[in-house]
């Protein structure tokens, strides 16, 4: 079972790095850019029996720290 | 001061990557005295009786998935978790911090640098506590100079758990300019027993006068005279 987990920084937490990648893009000439967040896709390739509660535990105790970060499951379709 | 036979125990960890930890025991050689022990990571257990754990500076792990996340999860980390619970000072610097806010063992998150840059130079800091066996051998707002050297120093925490350091007088250090943008300038906390702290800016770096000062030198004193281990 392929699974993604999508990790983004919290709404508060400043993301110096988008704001990079939002300078940038404007010093490209594109306009009309509110607001650039960078996060992280981590993709997994686990058993397909694989719990739901499993796979929070991995993102609760590895792939994201709740302190600065937010995730989201989402297992997709072979 | 500290000689070889004053029976002070410490242990250094090493994780891959860390860059710090020799001259973290020769620091606490030198100032503390005893025995330093160089524990790797991925051993098993810590050494029985010791009256200090430091994580030290470096890239553990290359900073993957976020700087300390993995090393955090290493084996030795479970025995570093217990000492603390039975209070056992533990100091983490630079990346040790990083560790500690990972492991748990201190609130908040060190994230990007605000100005992206890595930041490596001396910075003036105000010492924000001296209720800790870190921090009494300093003044309270005395000013002292030390280096930092870091990508992901920015200190973030929820406003809820910023006030609550400051009511309970757990910041320990704060830099006296703008650095890398962290919370309420805060450059070291201490958990709520005060037996661990956490500092971005490298006091190992900072213990002879060949060093350009010694303010970092006053840590370590406080350890040692805080045990009162004879000299």
């Amino acid at each position: 079972m392929k699974v993604r987990v999508h990790v983004s920084l919290k709404n508060g937490v400043l993301d110096p790095q988008g704001r990079a990648i939002h300078h940038a893009l404007e010093g490209l000439g594109f306009a009309g850019i509110n607001d650039v967040r960078a996060g992280r896709l981590i993709e997994l390739d686990v058993a397909d029996d694989t719990s739901d509660e499993a796979l929070d535990d991995m993102c609760r105790k590895l792939l994201a720290n709740q302190v600065i970060e937010n995730y989201r499951i989402e297992k997709v379709a072979a | 001061m500290g000689g070889p036979g004053n029976g002070f125990a410490a242990a250094v960890i090493t994780f891959p990557g860390s860059n710090c930890d020799r001259d973290m025991a020769v620091a606490i050689e030198q100032i503390c005295g005893g025995t330093v022990h160089r524990v790797w990571h991925g051993d098993a257990s810590l050494p029985e009786g010791l009256d200090l754990i430091a994580l030290p500076g470096g890239f553990s792990y290359g900073d993957y998935l976020r700087s300390g996340a993995m090393a955090a999860r290493s084996p030795i980390m479970q025995d570093v978790i217990a000492a603390a619970g039975r209070g056992v000072p533990v100091l983490g610097v630079c990346n040790g911090f990083q560790v500690l806010t990972e492991a748990g063992l201190l609130p908040g998150a060190l994230v990007r640098n605000a100005g992206i840059r890595f930041v490596c130079r001396e910075v003036a800091l105000t010492v924000g506590t001296t209720q800790s066996q870190f921090t009494s051998g300093y003044l309270r707002g005395q000013r002292i100079s030390i280096p930092v050297a870091h990508h992901d120093g920015n200190y973030f925490a929820d406003a809820a758990t910023l006030d609550q350091l400051e009511a309970e007088d757990r910041i320990a250090f704060r830099y006296a300019e703008p650095v890398n943008g962290s919370q309420r300038d805060i450059a070291g906390v201490l958990n709520g027993a005060r037996n661990v702290l956490g500092m971005m800016p490298h006091p190992e770096r900072m213990i002879e006068a060949a060093q350009g000062g010694t303010d970092g030198a006053r840590l370590f004193e406080s350890i040692l005279h805080g045990l009162n281990v004879a000299a």
